[in-house]
């Protein structure tokens, strides 16, 4: 068994936070400005060139792109011959999380119940995706996701007989309701297929592929080109006022499922598309 | 048109404004949402006075993060208005004249708007470390409580902004959409 010490684990999280919430992909950064040059409203283009020019500043003064640095979403693929060493996965995990948001001067925005709001005042929880995978490694993908877009995200459990048709009809409506509260362009993240719960990690875990990157599936593949291009022409554009920037990537992930049910959960993100991984 | 405005503003200033309209604003803005627009209701349900006086101001939806040291606020980009949609007729009631946001407000939001001619504001969403440079002061006046979601005043110069919905009830995100929309 390989050993891996629960401090390496809380010195990459909270690196990772950093990481994650000052600098903007380039993938999203060059997506973003090959749709400034193509955008045709003027109010449009002019938005795309601040949130360009407000990447440069987040990345030189290495302050947040955004100040909701988000509830702090954890992928963790474990290795089934590794031995964590000196306390558990997961408190690690939240430790990590905890020295990140306060080193790096990011917002705190967990509440402690859902109805009785108190600010946890570091973050935490995180939201930990295990997966045990073959090997000696540990794999961490840090995903902050913020809730302007979050809110937007919706699940439909369509009957099969919806087919192919019906699924896109529930994608594009999302993003049209979506408007201006998801911070357009947005990066929309789809799950079909699986249960009431796989569908949106589906979803969550289709948020991480690089814009651009098509899946290796041919129909889904195509699926998400003809869904950019429909998404691109609802008129909601940068920031919802108007434009045919509205979506920089739809992204699909597919799962078997049930003889009896179609679930298709769409997890609408922002232009703060944001995650940061390493390998340990 | 492109306008340089002084806060608190003027029934003339509001009156003049169209939804299009560029705005750069000097001056005081307070910052409150979800928690802090909450408490505020509940005061003056209650019969009391709000931590800072309404007439002629605005309120800025912003939770901002930490400021670092050397600095005077952390990243300050807008949240999503629609939360505080159910708390925002009382506040112009008593006096309130313009709001920063981003998104669509509801129905009820943009009558009051009409009947106590107030402006609407589009900030840029995840604009926030751009947005931070134009914030030159900024001060937890109440609830400090409630952390990022205090209320602070903060002082702005050529804060960018843009009129999305005017006090005669014109919106940009009706009219910009249905000009570049094209479904069947
Ligand atoms: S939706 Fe994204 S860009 Fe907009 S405020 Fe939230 S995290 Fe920031």
């Amino acid at each position: 068994m390989r050993e891996i010490s629960v401090d390496t684990i809380i010195e990459k999280l909270s690196w990772m936070c950093i990481e994650a919430n000052c600098r903007l992909n380039s993938d999203i950064h060059n997506a973003i400005r090959t749709c400034k040059d193509k955008e045709r409203s003027e109010i449009g283009r002019d938005i795309l060139e601040q949130l360009l020019e407000n990447a440069d500043i987040a990345k030189k003064e290495m302050m947040p792109i955004c100040q909701d640095t988000g509830m702090a979403i954890v992928f963790c693929e474990v290795g089934q011959e590794v031995r964590i060493t000196g306390g558990s996965l997961t408190d690690a995990i939240n430790e990590g999380i905890r020295q990140g948001y306060e080193k790096g001067y990011l917002r705190k925005s967990v509440v402690k119940d859902p109805f009785f709001r108190e600010n946890t005042g570091d973050n935490t929880p995180a939201i930990i995706h295990y997966d045990i995978v073959p090997g000696d490694k540990v794999k961490l993908i840090l995903a902050p996701k913020g809730f302007g877009s979050e809110n937007m995200s919706r699940i439909h459990m369509l009957a099969p007989s919806d087919g192919m048709e019906g699924a896109k009809r529930v994608i594009l409506e999302t993003i049209d309701q979506a408007g201006g509260n998801a911070c357009p362009p947005m990066v929309v993240g789809v799950g079909i297929g699986g249960s009431f719960e796989k569908a949106p990690q589906l979803a969550k875990k289709a948020l991480l592929r690089p814009v651009g990157e098509g899946s290796p599936i041919g129909y889904v593949r195509e699926m998400e080109q003809e869904l950019l291009e429909k998404a691109n022409k609802l008129g909601v554009g940068p920031q919802g006022l108007g434009g045919i920037t509205t979506a920089l990537a739809v992204h699909i992930e597919t799962f078997p499922t049930h003889i009896a049910g179609l679930p298709v959960a769409i997890n609408i993100s922002c232009h703060v598309t944001r995650h940061a991984e390493c390998e340990i | 048109m492109v306008y340089n405005l002084e806060t608190p503003l003027t029934e003339e200033a509001v009156g003049m404004l169209k939804a299009g309209d560029k705005v750069l604003l000097t001056g005081v803005v307070y910052t409150g949402r979800d928690a802090a627009h909450k408490k505020m209701v509940e005061q003056l349900e209650r019969g009391e006075s709000l931590p800072f006086d309404l007439h002629g101001n605005i309120l800025y939806y912003v939770g901002p993060t930490p400021a670092k040291p050397g600095q005077v606020i952390g990243s300050a980009g807008p949240t999503t208005s629609y939360r505080m949609d159910a708390y925002a007729p009382v506040l112009m009631d008593r006096g309130l004249k313009g709001m920063i946001g981003k998104g669509d407000r509801n129905r009820a939001v943009v009558e009051s708007m009409i009947k106590n001619q107030v402006v609407y504001f589009g900030a840029v969403g995840g604009a926030a470390a751009l947005i931070a440079s134009a914030i030159e002061e900024a001060e937890v006046i109440a609830y400090e409580e409630l952390g990022t979601e205090a209320v602070r005043k903060l002082k702005v110069r050529n804060f960018p902004v843009t009129v999305v919905i005017d006090a005669q009830g014109g919106n940009l995100y009706e009219t910009e959409k249905a000009k570049y929309r094209n479904v069947e």
